[in-house]
């Protein structure tokens, strides 16, 4: 297909028949409106994003609007693909998890997990990750469930015109932010979950800051829900709005907040535990209205369930001073992450040896460092819990040191796929918020 | 053992504890997909190791021989069922069972693709709800059969059950029968399948590009279409792409 044959991409100059084409690229806006009001058209197809405030980034809304009504809404994707999946094949192992904790930026740390989890399932060694490896997984992502759904709602509220939402949003998302920033040495993009574990230890200090943090987040959670459970605004545009029930759900293959709205307690943390979930004492958080507003109560209540387990976590790292890498000397990065004055990097006593006292741990790190490890022929797949639903890894290795093939199911790329229905039929204005209901980040969709 | 099969909950039909899967699968004899030349050196040929003459096949893992364990026998036995009951079979519609890593793959021949997917869904003792992902990989060295398309399934009412579907086709006939009639879900992964690998899914309502331009040429996940990329300058150095770049085979 080529953009001349896109009717929705038309031009004047490229439609054959009398279709009226209108376009608002510069120009006086009241001429816009003089020139469709002299058609005396209802009817009107309507191009909302790519750039468009409410539509979470760069998604495009192909909408043929009746008046006010929807009744047909087709999603335009691929305006943020980078490649992601391409460039993997020629990285290390390793190197991968640079690439993909880049996809769905508002939740890294669950990319970086499913991958690894992916590369270790290929490895054979997905039971020799330590256990503080495993806890300290737990902890990053369970926080990283929290500001996922902080951002979620935050934008949502601002797209339906709710700054306070945002403001109080956004502010608890940099609590935990800074806590990331202090473990990882980055706020986002963290590539700190490792093929065979974890870059590094918790830096001192870090688990009581994430102690001291865990009920001021808790805190402005309750300031979000006396501001919106019962905000009769807020009920108007989101309750019934966005409906998709259990069986779209399963035929969309939906998976996350907007099927746990329909009332099924369906959460891979629960039905195939992975990185020692089900140590954990968490509830499956369920709603019964299919709508909107069921899915904010979800992303609400989900968050209190995941410093719950962050609570549980701190009391098992204390108990378990282990190593955060895999024993395989073959496998595990020579280095841990230290901080120095000079910023965050690998660990001074490592420099010493390499540099100063041993030959073969330099020639050891330079191997593993440039050349990788080898991964046997085959492949693997593996689904966690992400904040938007299952996030699934899909690797292929040709036993080299590059992944053959690394195909990343994203949960938003799947669940866009509902926004037809979800909003035909519905208002123009109740489409921003079934989108922001189901919570796409274009990074992810468009990889 | 992974995750999956320590979580496999055991049901009435489904008595096979979790770990008796590696006691119970024998050594199947591997399938030889490529050769990997060389040791290493870029795609442009310059190897100065002096072990640019070795040759060395890549083996995934081959056929599996019943029991395969874990859930995996019943869910081929009932699959064998239902496909006779709705006028298939097995024999021909099953070209390989893998039991790797604990999961099970079958490879099924193209034309049974849309029968084994209408079982898999609506078979009670299968229902595999959900088409999870489709995703493509192209093996340019398997002569007759280069791209495969791999779909997962994900049965919630039986228990979190997997099973992976991969269907190959060949390069100058890349045609394999849409799922989207079965699994309205599998709409946009086969459109990015198609976009990604060229692999034309029959039947598709709207089989068009998603996430590279309308007009773009190539399919760009496929092993022969490059990279890109350009030489970077730094400090005087010249650092070459990464396609370009030495690489360890």
């Amino acid at each position: 297909m080529t953009a001349s044959t896109d009717a929705y991409g038309a031009t004047t100059h490229d439609v054959d028949d009398d279709t009226p084409v209108l376009n608002a690229t510069g120009g006086d806006w009241d001429d816009l409106v003089d020139e469709a009001a002299a058609l005396g058209e209802e009817r009107l197809v309507v191009n909302m994003g790519p750039q468009h405030p409410s539509t979470h980034g760069v998604l495009r809304l192909v909408l043929e609007l009746d008046g006010e009504t929807v009744t047909e809404a087709r999603a335009g994707i691929g305006y943020l693909h980078t490649g992601i999946e391409k460039n993997m094949e020629f990285r290390t192992w390793t190197q991968g998890v640079t690439f993909c904790t880049r996809m769905d930026y508002v939740m890294p740390l669950f990319n970086e997990a499913v991958f690894c989890l992916s590369v270790e399932k290929l490895l054979g060694i997905t039971d020799q990750i330590p256990a503080r490896a495993q806890a300290i997984r737990v902890l990053m992502m369970e926080l990283n469930r929290v500001t996922s759904h902080l951002v979620c709602l935050a934008t949502g509220g601002m797209e339906m015109g709710a700054t306070t939402v945002m403001t109080i949003g956004f502010r608890e998302r940099e609590r935990i932010l800074r806590i990331f920033e202090a473990i990882s040495g980055l706020r986002m993009n963290h590539a700190y979950i490792r093929p065979g574990g974890v870059a590094g230890d918790l830096p001192a200090g870090t688990i009581d800051q994430v102690r001291e943090n865990i009920p001021l987040v808790r805190q402005g959670i309750k300031e979000l829900e006396a501001l919106l459970n019962e905000n009769p605004v807020l009920k108007a545009r989101m309750c019934d709005v966005g409906y998709l029930d259990l069986t779209g759900c399963m035929a969309l293959g939906i998976t996350g907040p907007v099927l746990r709205s329909t009332g099924l307690p369906h959460d891979l943390r629960k039905a195939e535990p992975y990185c020692g979930y089900e140590k954990y004492d968490f509830d499956v958080v369920t709603w019964d209205t299919c709508d909107a507003y069921g899915r904010y109560r979800v992303r609400i209540d989900e968050m209190y369930q995941s410093l719950r387990i962050v609570e549980q976590v701190l009391k098992e790292l204390d108990e378990n001073p282990g190593p955060v890498m895999v024993e395989d000397k073959k496998i595990a990065w020579p280095a841990q992450l230290a901080v120095a004055s000079d910023g965050q990097g690998n660990s001074l006593d490592h420099i010493r040896e390499i540099m100063g006292e041993s030959m073969e741990s330099l020639i050891h790190h330079f191997k593993l460092v440039t050349e990788g490890f080898r991964v046997p022929p085959g492949q693997a797949y593996v689904g966690i819990e992400s904040p938007k639903g299952e996030i699934g890894c899909h690797t292929v290795s040709d036993g080299g040191t590059r992944p053959y093939r690394a195909h990343f199911r994203d949960p938003s790329f799947n669940n866009l796929q509902a926004v037809a229905a979800m909003s035909e039929g519905g208002a123009v204005a109740d489409i921003i918020v079934a989108v922001a209901s189901i919570d796409p980040v274009m990074g992810g969709v468009d990889r | 053992m992974s995750d999956q099969d320590k979580s496999a909950e055991p049901t009435t039909t489904d008595a096979v504890t979790p770990g008796e899967l590696a006691e119970v699968q024998a050594p199947s004899e591997p399938v030889k997909i490529a050769d990997r030349k060389g040791m290493f050196g870029s795609s442009l040929g310059n190897d100065t190791s002096g072990y640019g003459g070795l040759d060395r096949p890549v083996l995934f893992p081959g056929a599996a021989t019943k029991p395969y364990g874990s859930y995996f026998d019943d869910l081929a036995n009932n699959l064998q069922v239902s496909l006779r009951q709705r006028g298939g079979d097995i024999e021909s519609a099953v070209e390989r069972v893998v039991v790797d890593r604990g999961e099970l793959t079958l490879f099924v021949a193209r034309e049974h693709l849309p029968l084994v997917a209408q079982v898999l869904r609506d078979e009670p003792a299968l229902r595999f709800e959900q088409c999870l992902s489709v995703s493509g990989v192209h093996y340019p060295q398997e002569t007759g059969r280069e791209l495969h398309a791999v779909y997962h399934f994900f049965s919630i009412t039986n228990g979190s059950k997997r099973v992976r579907v991969e269907v190959t086709a060949p390069d100058d006939d890349p045609h394999i029968p849409s799922i989207v009639e079965t699994y309205p879900g599998a709409d946009w992964h086969e459109r990015e399948t198609w976009d990604m690998f060229g692999i034309i899914f029959d039947g598709h309502p709207a089989l068009t590009r998603i996430l590279m331009p309308d007009d773009w040429p190539g399919h760009p996940q496929r092993k022969d279409y490059p990279l890109g990329g350009i030489p970077v300058e730094y400090k005087g150095a010249t650092v070459p792409p990464p396609s370009d770049r030495r690489s360890y085979k």
